[in-house]
């Protein structure tokens, strides 16, 4: 029954689903780090993306790392824009306020994607050389496979030096900690929260095109649930942790493939259940998350 | 204590009332018109028992649709034939619950749903709001998703995603209205209570609340249980009204249908929850012949998504809310901008 290629394969599997999580989280972390906004309409930015990439890619026929380029400011563009919209003019007012904002935005797009697409699924081509087969006697993947994995890293790599390194990461990690202070300090904060929203969602616009090209089938409401399972990985990982959301979201994924590949087949359907069935247990067990800090409350 | 009485005299008065109209209505209206009429009733009890929650304990949970599925189900599985009960391959009733030859009244499997709901509430609620923040929020949602793939996976208690269909109709004008009545009733005596005193207290400042002896876990876990309660009892007469179930009505766009209408009414009033489903509902209703007509499906969603931003950004305290004087951080806000 149990065998190692099968093993390695889904654990393969796992890493893919991890790292798409783990893009999303580390978009949902940074800007809950600072805001305390669960961004719902995070989740949009990956149907969108993927559906951006699917028309300038598949239909107009623009080259692919082009397509990706275009995407990543595209999804930038799209999250100044919630930025500036709506989310600064509620800052400083309850903070539930911005959490049904960011619903409502959710909402609006996946309706409006319904309207513009179809409420039909759309088949998600990989591009030829993206899917070039490999095999070898432990493991079977596809090139799109790889570079998920490689640009993945890449990603998760850039934004680390970015937020450990840079001046504006360093402002970054500082408004996350204490927004007003930060403030006295003479640091653009609105600058750095549309920066916050700008890259994570750059990220999740990617994002979307990974997802199409690794499950080749996109749809109107693909974002919801990944995007939700996204702050799922926050919270596992440690909210307002970086290295934690990219845990949360390799733990997620690893644990959403395994458990379906290990337990009898009847349970595949529970696959969405088992995912916050952790999320339960770890709020339960750990709620400050594998990663995180214990948050002290200030009065 | 003299106030309470005569606020007591307001409340029979305007159920005599209400049920005046509705006998008029049953008289005058058009059977479309009276679907319109009870829909609104059942809307109104699921948005007055959000109101509950997350306007006057400040919780902010998105699980009632979830609530809603487990009163749904209950009530359905209680109340079923005997003989569809063969023909559908559902279960018998256990002995605890009357044994396998007993179909239960309407009036107590409405309200065992509500139970149900209660207790379910009471489990998911007892880990996830000992914690700060909105991690009720994702928790629910997840609990939403956890209770909607149960049900399409349960084949055995509620066939799956097929549903189940044919349930007897017993929800009417009245017994929804009664049913809003007893919950309006229920909460807006909770409220002016001690208990809900503390409850708003903590929604404000839960740092100072717990100086001043409230102990917050306790008030925020009565009030999540008591909102479970009437949204398993709304969606128990939900099921009874609409005659069909099926897991995936249930799903987060019920829930976001509430919360936009408790936002647009105005959350933490009493008037606002009843004033916001009714407002959206008869938007819906009156656009619904211009989406079908256009053939563009979604519209109606979109627009609630648009009003529920409009609404949050410009008059965030909803359509019948007073404007409460909250302390301004301004700090990232619009001034230093």
């Amino acid at each position: 029954m149990f065998s190692w290629s099968y093993f390695l394969q889904q654990t393969m599997n796992g890493v893919i689903l991890g790292c798409i999580y783990a893009l999303l989280a580390l978009g949902m972390t940074v800007v809950y780090g600072i805001l305390r906004l669960i961004n719902f309409a995070h989740g949009a930015l990956i149907t969108v993306g993927a559906f951006f990439v699917y028309f300038i890619f598949f239909r107009a026929g623009i080259n692919l790392a082009a397509s990706l380029l275009l995407v990543l400011g595209f999804g930038g563009l799209m999250g100044l824009l919630l930025d500036v919209i709506a989310y600064r003019k509620l800052r400083g007012g309850p903070e539930v306020a911005l959490l049904i904002t960011s619903l409502g935005f959710y909402t609006f797009v996946e309706n409006f994607m319904k309207m513009v697409v179809s409420p039909q699924p759309y088949s998600f081509k990989t591009p030829a050389y993206l899917a070039v087969m490999y095999k070898t006697s432990l493991l079977t993947f596809r090139s799109i496979d790889v570079f998920i994995i490689v640009s993945s890293l890449l990603i998760m790599f850039i934004f680390n030096l970015f937020v450990k390194k840079t001046r504006m990461g360093i402002a970054m990690r500082a408004t996350a900690e204490n927004l007003e202070v930060a403030h006295l300090m003479g640091i653009e904060v609105n600058r750095v929260i549309a920066l916050a929203f700008a890259l994570g969602s750059a990220i999740a616009a990617f994002t979307g095109f990974l997802w199409g090209a690794k499950y080749g089938q996109i749809a109107y409401d693909m974002g919801f649930l990944t995007g939700v399972k996204a702050f799922v990985a926050v919270v596992v990982g440690g909210v307002g942790s970086i290295p934690g959301a990219m845990v949360g979201g390799f733990v997620l994924g690893l644990a959403e493939i395994l458990s379906i590949a290990f337990l009898p087949t009847r349970f595949a359907e529970y696959r969405d259940g088992i995912v916050f069935g952790i999320l339960i247990l770890v709020l339960l067990l750990r709620p400050s998350g594998l990663m995180g800090v214990k948050e002290e409350v200030r009065v | 204590m003299k106030q309470g009485i005569r606020a007591e005299w307001y409340f029979l008065l305007g159920g005599l009332l209400l049920f005046g109209g509705a006998f008029l209505a049953t008289q005058f209206l058009n059977r479309y018109l009276l679907y319109i009429l009870v829909l609104m009733g059942i809307y109104s009890i699921a948005t007055v028992s959000l109101n509950l929650t997350n306007g006057y304990a400040g919780l902010f949970s998105l699980g009632h649709a979830a609530f809603m599925a487990i009163g749904a189900y209950t009530s359905t599985l209680l109340t079923f034939p005997l003989a569809l009960r063969e023909a559908y391959e559902l279960p018998m009733l256990p002995a605890f619950l009357g044994g396998p030859n007993f179909v239960w009244p309407f009036f107590p499997a409405i309200c065992m749903g509500g139970v149900l709901a209660s207790v379910a509430a009471l489990l998911i609620g007892a880990p996830v709001l000992r914690l700060r923040g909105h991690y009720l929020s994702v928790a629910s949602l997840g609990f939403v998703v956890i209770v909607t793939t149960l049900a399409k996976t349960m084949k055995g208690l509620t066939r799956g995603p097929m549903g189940i269909s044919a349930i007897p109709s017993y929800t009417n004008i009245y017994w929804t209205y009664l049913w809003l009545l007893i919950t309006v009733y229920v909460i807006w005596r909770i409220v002016n209570s001690r208990f809900g005193r503390a409850m708003m207290a903590l929604r404000e400042d839960e740092t100072a609340a717990q100086v001043l002896g409230v102990y917050p876990m306790k008030y925020k876990l009565m009030s999540f249980v008591v909102g479970a309660f009437f949204a398993g009892v709304a969606g128990g007469l939900y099921a009874h009204f609409t005659k069909a179930i099926r897991p995936f009505e249930f799903s987060f766009f019920l829930t976001f249908q509430i919360v936009v209408m408790l936002i647009l009414g105005g959350m933490g009033t009493t008037a606002g929850p009843i004033v916001g489903a009714v407002s959206l509902l008869t938007l819906r209703y009156a656009l619904k012949p211009l989406e079908e007509h256009l053939k563009i499906y979604g519209l109606i969603e979109i627009i609630y998504a648009v009003l529920l931003i409009v609404v949050m950004l410009f008059k965030p305290e909803g359509l019948v809310g007073q404007k409460r004087g909250v302390k301004k951080i301004t700090v990232g806000g619009k001034s230093s901008a």
